[in-house]
């Protein structure tokens, strides 16, 4: 019954929020909503894998023998956990940003939710389509009517991009459902097809899956949309874009795509693993460039991104349990990184580094907080992010399924530099040095967000010495899905 | 055939009926009452019970695929009296008349969903379409009208013409001698010439009558010119039942030579698609818009030719009734709007949120979003293609093209919600609110549970 509930509560509680008209009543309710998520996501991540709470099934389509399926594993529970965790963060973190017809912003927002615990959740290829397009929706709708003066545009792009690739999968949900034995849309029936679905077959109908999801991750050269969605999107947005919209991405290749076409992945692994590291070389030197923080950060998820991507192709034990820790990680670091961009855009009414200066004079314990976010964004030992990275490059070395793993493990390496390059750049150019006349008149950061940064870097530092527990979530699933990538 | 009793003799009393009543109001109601009396003499015979007893000699045949299309027509035109039978009074004077003339459409209809020969078929089309003729002329001080009026009268006519040839052709080239369809069936997979030109000279005519492209040209003139209350009615029910007749004539004669005309339909299915949804990304006003994306609709509906097998028989049938309801309820928006570009739409969220929201809900549904009734519509004809294992380049090519529909539907969505502006509207009614939103959410309904509207109509059919 908990994935059930994990789904209903954001989507009752969002239509509802539509009703609200005050700006506190619609912020509260959706962060006791998310609240009440978030307690139901620890009492399921709590239970043992396989307890029949954490599962639940019921016919939905008879004609089409889909079902309403859905079930919290150790993949699930990692992805609902940073769902879960993510909304009360960046509601608090957002508190005194004010959007003309609140109510509306905070049900779109718990829509949103919703459907990303339904993509988290779904064993249903048909409902992990429905899902897939309904955390879409709300979101096109927030950044087009809360976003920037370029947010029609920008977020066009975005929704038409992510609609292509959806639609590419909807053909390759249906074509691999007349091909299980049973026509049904299960993921078991969905992980029985390999020795179906011959290895030509399985080398095109790789492409229809992975367009869409490397539109969402994003992979290159399917990033356009990114840096300019992240740019125009109010930060609340961005943060449920980057955090946790692009894992969507990830977790559709690691659920649906590589177990079920593993032909298919072998086949294109070179390929995709050269996009990779083409891609995070490429966003990192841009990112480099950026005198817009936003955009910067964009950049930079773009590289961080493409090293998960890369792992997952390694089909190594180690590169996927770091990918598994690293979906977790890259999505709390990313958050803290936007809460940092909106208190200083908040404050100061600008986004362009060139513009800030000397921001830890004011703003000490906000500058204490983003060095560490900064620092585990490229990967300091310590930090969460380090364990993830280190795993991720372990396992793309020693990965038996490319021949090329020691250059794709050099260049990924290279990128990791020059994150630290524009980070520390970024520090230096925004928290330290000269004020001048916009930043003179600083004030340091409030209570609420002081607390909230705090256990965001909390996490980051626990994460960092102690991720045992996550391992031990994720295994059962990391060696399932290793299994049914083996090529054998 | 208690449909078409019902329509003719109703239509007959709707033309009396502005002798007998004076007031608006109750020829209206009268409408609407014989409506109701229509769709449910069709249920019950569904059921089973025919009202009438008349001989037809077998040429009209009442399955259930055509009368489970009858209800769905019957109930999106319930739905469109409902929304816009006031607007129907604007048009002109001559209130009764216009009922009147949309019950003999509906006639036509109910014939051309349960014909068994080709004269029928042919008499079917003809009652459809002359009242369309006057009713796309209805508003007489409009000169666009009378334009559009008098194209569709000469397009259809030449259509019809090749229509007979074709009949004609077949009648000739058939072993029997017959008009009948099944008889036409010749169940082998080898056609002689003169066979395939009259398959092709019906096809073009049929095509015509769906706005396929390239047969498509009166479509955007005749729905931009007639009076926007009848393009509504033209650009959805009509074309539905003329999909219907369409897919019943080749399921029933012509699927033992598939082989020989499917590459047509195909071709034909992709200049419809491209055609339409092209042009509609053209358009500045929302009412020839709407005339493009019938055509690029239609272009998803030829799958269900190109394919006919059960799944697009099912989903035929769910996407006549998501398109209709959806675009029914666009239109009916439309109708209130003082401007027909989409600039008129302009901020119209902030005046009028319902209809606004109610809107959008119809536009997602066009496009094909999840948890829209228009998804399950796509996903069934996509579904058809993909089981015959042939025509992969068409679902790209389609899905392609459902992507491009997605900018000028949500150029609608951009303006009403994102755009400043100061939309102009029509007085509107709390029932018009109330009946969009009771529209808006079957739409979402079936966009869940598609399979209600479907096996709630099988259900009630004892036939089998």
């Amino acid at each position: 019954m908990i994935p059930v509930l994990l789904i209903l509560i954001p989507l009752v509680t969002g239509l509802i929020g539509f009703f609200i008209k005050s700006d506190n009543g619609s912020k509260s309710w959706s962060l006791f909503s998310s609240i009440v998520t978030m307690v139901i996501t620890f009492a399921g991540v709590a239970l043992t894998n396989g307890n029949p709470h954490l599962k639940f099934d019921t016919e939905w389509l008879p004609s089409l023998n889909s079902h309403f399926s859905v079930e919290m594993d150790g993949m699930g529970k990692i992805l609902t956990l940073l769902t879960a965790i993510s909304f009360p963060i960046i509601f608090i973190a957002t508190w005194r940003s004010s959007y003309k017809n609140p109510g509306s912003f905070f049900a779109l927002m718990l829509l949103s939710q919703a459907g990303l615990m339904g993509v988290f959740l779904a064993m249903d290829a048909l409902l992990f389509y429905f899902f897939w397009e309904l955390a879409l929706i709300p979101v096109y709708f927030l950044c087009s009517q809360w976003g920037g003066e370029k947010r029609i545009h920008a977020t066009f792009k975005f929704f038409i991009y992510t609609f292509i690739g959806s639609l590419f999968m909807l053909i390759g949900i249906i074509y691999l459902y007349y091909h299980t034995k049973d026509h049904s849309f299960s993921i078991t029936s969905f992980y029985s097809l390999r020795s179906i679905i011959s290895s030509q077959e399985q080398s095109w109908l790789f492409w229809l899956f992975f367009i869409a999801f490397a539109i969402k991750m994003p992979i290159f050269p399917f990033h356009t949309w990114q840096p300019d969605t992240y740019e125009q999107s109010p930060t609340a947005v961005t943060m449920v874009l980057s955090g946790i919209m692009v894992k969507m991405g990830l977790f559709g290749l690691i659920r649906w795509l590589a177990p079920v076409l593993a032909v298919g992945t072998w086949a294109w692994g070179d390929t995709v693993s050269l996009l990779c590291v083409i891609g995070m070389i490429y966003a990192s030197l841009v990112a480099i460039r950026q005198n817009d923080l936003k955009r910067m950060v964009a950049y930079s998820s773009i590289a961080h991104i493409g090293l998960m991507c890369l792992a997952v192709f390694a089909t190594t034990q180690s590169g996927m349990q770091g990918v598994m820790i690293q979906m977790f990680n890259h999505g709390i670091n990313i958050i803290g990184l936007w809460i940092v961009v909106e208190l200083i855009e908040r404050q100061y009414h600008t986004r362009k580094i060139s513009e800030l200066g000397g921001l830890a004079l004011q703003s000490p314990s906000l500058a204490l907080l983003l060095v560490i976010i900064a620092l585990a964004n490229v990967a300091l030992p310590l930090t969460n992010a380090f364990i993830g990275e280190f795993m991720m490059f372990n396992g793309v070395y020693s990965s038996g399924a490319t021949q090329y793993n020691v250059v794709f493990t050099a260049i990924a390496a290279i990128s990791i530099i020059l994150s630290a390059v524009y980070m520390l750049n970024m520090i230096q150019k925004v928290f330290y040095g000269n004020t001048n006349a916009l930043t003179a008149n600083g004030y340091d950061i409030k209570a609420n967000e002081k607390i909230i940064l705090a256990v965001i870097v909390v996490l980051i530092l626990v994460m960092g010495v102690y991720p045992q527990p996550i391992f031990e979530l994720t295994k059962g699933t990391v060696d399932s899905i290793l299994g049914k990538m083996s090529y054998k | 055939m208690n449909a078409i009793i019902i329509t003719a003799v109703w239509g007959a009393v709707m033309m009396f009926s502005g002798i007998i009543f004076k007031k608006n109001d109750t020829i209206r109601f009268t409408a609407i009452l014989g409506l109701l009396l229509l769709l449910i003499g069709n249920i019950m015979e569904m059921r089973g019970s025919r009202l009438f007893d008349i001989d037809v000699h077998n040429m009209l045949y009442f399955e259930s695929f055509g009368l489970l299309f009858n209800s769905i027509a019957f109930g999106s035109t319930l739905f469109y009296f409902l929304l816009s039978a006031k607007d129907i009074e604007k048009v002109g004077t001559n209130v009764g008349e216009y009922f009147a003339l949309i019950f003999f459409v509906l006639c036509g209809v109910s014939i051309i969903s349960s014909f068994n020969t080709l004269l029928m078929l042919f008499l079917g089309i003809e009652i459809l379409s002359i009242p369309l003729y006057i009713l796309t002329g209805s508003d007489k001080r409009d000169l666009k009208s009378n334009e559009a009026s008098l194209k569709y009268l000469l397009m259809g006519s030449f259509s019809t013409g090749l229509m007979l040839l074709g009949i004609a052709f077949l009648y000739g080239a058939s072993e029997k001698g017959t008009f009948f369809i099944d008889d036409l069936a010749i169940g082998k997979a080898v056609a002689s010439p003169l066979f395939i030109v009259g398959l092709i000279l019906l096809m073009v005519s049929m095509a015509f009558k769906v706005s396929a492209a390239p047969f498509h040209f009166w479509t955007p003139d005749v729905y931009d010119g007639a009076p926007t209350v009848f393009t509504s009615f033209m650009a959805t029910i009509v074309k539905a039942a003329a999909f219907i007749a369409f897919i019943r004539l080749f399921h029933d004669s012509f699927n033992d030579i598939k082989p020989d005309w499917q590459i047509f339909i195909a071709i034909i299915t992709a200049a419809t698609l491209l055609i339409g949804n092209l042009t509609a990304v053209f358009q500045q006003s929302v009412k020839r818009m709407l005339a493009y994306s019938s055509i690029a609709q239609a272009g998803f509906m030829l799958f269900a030719l190109l394919t006919l097998n059960s799944t697009s028989q099912e989903g035929i049938l769910l996407y006549t009734a998501a398109y209709s309801i959806a675009t029914i309820g666009i239109f009916a928006i439309l109708i209130k709007m003082k401007d027909y570009t989409f600039d008129g739409f302009n901020g119209l969220a902030k005046h009028q949120p319902v209809l606004a929201a109610v809107n959008t809900i119809f536009l997602l549904s066009l496009a094909g979003i999840p948890l829209t009734a228009g998804f399950f519509a796509k996903y069934y004809m996509l579904a058809a293609v993909l089981q015959t294992g042939k025509f992969l380049w068409l679902v790209i090519f389609a899905i392609l093209c459902a992507a491009v529909s997605v900018y000028y539907y949500f150029r609608v969505i951009q303006a009403m919600y994102f755009k400043e502006g100061a939309a102009q509207i029509h007085e509107t009614s709390p029932t018009f609110k109330a009946l969009l939103i009771i529209i808006a959410i079957i739409v979402i309904l079936l966009g869940i549970f598609p399979q209600w509207l479907i096996d709630t109509l099988y259900n009630i059919n004892i036939y089998g």
